[in-house]
């Protein structure tokens, strides 16, 4: 229920394609990106004499909707995607889907055929709130021109708030058409959604109680903690307390992997350490994270000595995949500025001693040599870079040592599809979070299987002079299915290679500067050569065809069948030689 | 609705019988319909209905599971944006009501021992022809399950029922 309270104003009608786009501007919406279509060509040329707002026509609805989460994922504010009904609307889902499963605050305005027609079969109709319900955090469809003002603002407040996540509007035509008055409610009350924002007090007091009495203690960070804007926060409780950090994919960037007490990233391929460390723990603090698969391995064998206080604005989230013993539910950042001043020093100087031995046993490492390793690009970047950049990654190999071998030292600058695992998600995202973020290079990160999957953004890319620096770490293969055959499948490559264009010349025929490096010693350079640039910029690096992430966990199994790299300086099999190969390490913290 | 996929029943999982008050929304039947089919979760029957207030929905819910499960459906039905208050009733006394209509096939032979069977259950007779009888019977779950039982070896012809309504009890003394 939506409270007016301000009296209608008293100006002229309005259609309802003005009022939906005088609503985007009271939301303070800059930006939308959108792809016209019968359906919406009210709104659009609503839309046509508006300066508020940028409208970014991309080359497919897919493109607008990652591009809106590449905006949110970087800003914080809600990303907006406009498409037209049927196949605009349907194009849509993969990106709603995956906005969903990360809890991206985005709001997706479908057009939609004529009330009178919806049910008829009509030309360019599909159920879009049918198709999106499981996707999203909820869904409307606008069946009065008189609901609609308070429609995009409910609609906006339940993107933005609680767990966040997608908000579909459905818009048909005619209701676009329709008049009436243009009155925007101030604030929304709602009696059936009422997220949880505060600690129980009676559960922070049994969290803190099991704080204190914690030997080996770690916090398990992830990307609520970003969401919900408290990296500082747990920056804090993290140096007061003397905890220990790892962070899933989504949480990297909310501790600073330069600190003493950063793990790097746990899970299927986080580091030794950080697994190794969550393995022997007593007391597990998950904050903003939710015990996920890719994180836990078998469940039962997760943390297996620990004590466990689960922190999570979703309370479906509690005890979903693993029984907690201290479950907080509330908005992280509240909750850890309620626990902050009732928490003291812990005595984990031997713990982290014990973990500082684990590091230098089992650092990260990759064999480097003549040809390109993936890792070593990614290294670069981030030794260029300091952390002062953001990332966006895509989905696969490259999306792992982009966790692993980079340093990240600030929230919301490193961005990737984690939950869906949605390839071509990198280059439409990056486009959204260099609308987002004038501060820092904007840096998208694919493999060459992801990038041919939206390579169609190139042009709008171009066409917005998107400043973006474009890596394509081109090993011809699907390189993470590959490796899975190669473990898991007997070697038998099915489907995995593929051919790819020329794309530095695919680069100049959109009108970017491209380039290329195909040995070791060509990298750095090129990477100096894309940031002396200004506008958008694309390289690729051709990689060592066959090249494996480790450590691994394979699905579903424990700790204790970690795969470490293996010692020997394997050549690539692209023709060099053993004696070459040099074993580079690297840790967090 | 009635899910035919039921879960048997063994020592962990129980049968619960849930309340929900949703907002009377276009799609509300469906959001929660779907939010089952959607995680796997039992549904053994769902039925929906106005309330004393036209803007709310009662749905009862008769599903199965182990207590995780069962704590997941609460959780997933309170996640659902239009839903105002979900109880599961199991743990409470409470009130549930089913209603059936059965048409029996009969024979001038039969008709009689079709009505003692009848009478036993307070069921009644609403219909009636030359080769047909049509029982509606109302009761607990368990009660129509019974007297379905009794009358099966009859020729049924067809069955309706409507699925479980509850609501709790607020009488507490002894009775």
């Amino acid at each position: 229920m939506t409270q007016h309270t301000s009296p209608p104003s008293p100006q002229r009608q309005m259609t309802g394609a003005e009022i939906f786009v005088r609503s985007l501007i009271e939301e303070k919406v800059d930006i939308v990106f959108g792809y016209p279509g019968g359906a919406v060509i009210g709104i659009y040329d609503a839309l046509h004499d508006i300066s508020d707002i940028k409208h970014i026509l991309t080359r497919h609805e897919q493109g607008a909707v990652h591009a809106a989460e590449g905006y949110a994922k970087a800003s914080g504010k809600p990303g907006v995607a406009l498409v037209t009904s049927g196949p605009g609307a349907t194009n849509t889902v993969t990106g709603i889907a995956d906005a969903y499963m990360d809890s991206v605050p985005i709001v997706v305005f479908t057009g939609q055929v004529a009330l009178k027609l919806i049910g008829n079969d009509a030309f360019q109709e599909a159920d879009i709130v049918g198709i999106t319900r499981p996707i999203t955090k909820h869904n409307y469809l606008v069946r009065d021109v008189n609901e609609l003002a308070a429609t995009v603002k409910e609609a906006f407040y339940v993107a933005t708030t609680g767990r966040p996540g997608p908000v579909l509007v459905d818009l048909p035509k005619d209701v676009m058409a329709m008049k009436t008055m243009f009155s925007y409610p101030k604030s929304v009350k709602m009696r059936s959604y009422v997220p949880h924002v505060e600690g129980h007090q009676k559960q922070l007091d049994k969290a803190i109680a099991l704080i204190a009495k914690a030997k080996r203690p770690i916090l398990y960070v992830g990307g609520g903690t970003i969401l919900s804007n408290a990296a500082e926060e747990l920056t804090k409780f993290a140096h007061k307390t003397k905890i220990p950090v790892t962070t899933t994919l989504h949480g990297l960037g909310a501790f600073p992997e330069t600190d003493e007490l950063s793990l790097g990233m746990l899970g299927m391929h986080g580091t030794w350490y950080s697994n190794t460390a969550v393995n022997y723990s007593d007391l597990l603090i998950a904050v903003g994270a939710r015990f996920d698969d890719r994180v836990t391995g078998k469940t039962d064998a997760f943390a297996p000595e620990a004590k466990k206080i689960h922190i999570d604005v979703d309370p479906s989230n509690i005890s979903k995949n693993v029984k907690v013993d201290v479950p907080i539910v509330g908005d992280v950042k509240k909750v850890l500025q309620q626990l902050m001043p009732s928490v003291t020093a812990l005595d984990t100087k031997d713990w982290i001693q014990t973990i500082k031995t684990w590091k230098e046993e089992h650092p990260l490492r990759y064999r480097n040599g003549k040809y390109i390793r993936m890792q070593h690009v990614i290294q670069k970047i981030s030794e260029i870079t300091k952390g002062k950049a953001v990332i966006v990654s895509d989905v696969g190999q490259h999306q792992m040592w982009t966790a692993q071998f980079y340093k990240y030292v600030y929230p919301r600058t490193h961005l990737t599809s984690g939950g869906l695992g949605t390839m071509g998600f990198s280059l439409p995202a990056s486009m959204g979070a260099a609308f987002a973020r004038k501060d820092f290079p904007v840096i998208s990160i694919s493999g060459d299987g992801g990038f041919q999957m939206n390579i169609q953004e190139l042009a709008t890319i171009r066409e917005h002079s998107v400043p973006i620096k474009i890596i394509i770490l081109n090993n011809g293969y699907l390189g993470m299915v590959r490796q899975w055959q190669e473990l898991f499948w007997r070697k038998r490559y099915s489907h995995v290679e593929m051919f790819g264009p020329d794309y530095v010349k695919l680069a100049e025929a959109y009108g970017i500067p491209g380039f290329r490096a195909t040995q070791t010693d060509e990298v750095e350079d090129v990477i100096k050569k894309m940031f002396a640039i200004d506008g958008p910029v694309l390289a690729e690096f051709k990689v060592v065809k066959e090249d494996n992430v480790y450590p691994m966990i394979p699905a579903g199994q424990t700790y204790h069948e970690i795969i470490d790299m293996p010692e020997e300086k394997t050549a690539s099999t692209d023709g060099e030689k053993e004696s070459d190969i040099e074993m580079v390490t690297i840790t967090k913290g | 609705m009635s899910n035919s996929t039921e879960i048997p029943a063994d020592e962990t999982t129980h049968k619960h019988t849930i309340s929900v008050l949703l907002e009377n929304k276009f799609g509300a039947l469906n959001r929660v319909a779907g939010m089952f089919s959607a995680k796997g979760y039992n549904l053994e029957s769902i039925t929906v209905g106005p309330t004393e207030d036209i803007s709310i929905s009662r749905m009862t819910i008769v599903t199965r599971g182990d207590d995780a499960i069962i704590e997941q459906i609460i959780k997933q039905l309170n996640k659902l944006i239009d839903t105002l208050k979900v109880v599961d009733l199991t743990y409470d006394s409470f009130m549930e009501r089913e209603l059936a209509l059965i048409k029996i096939g009969t024979t001038p032979d039969n008709r009689s021992e079709i009505m003692q069977i009848v009478e036993i259950f307070h069921a009644k007779i609403i219909d009636i022809s030359h080769k047909t009888v049509t029982v509606e019977s109302t009761g607990s779950g368990q009660k129509v399950d019974a007297i379905i039982k009794m009358l099966k070896p009859f020729h049924i012809k067809e069955i309706a029922r409507t699925g479980r309504v509850a609501l709790k009890r607020e009488f507490v003394g002894e009775v």
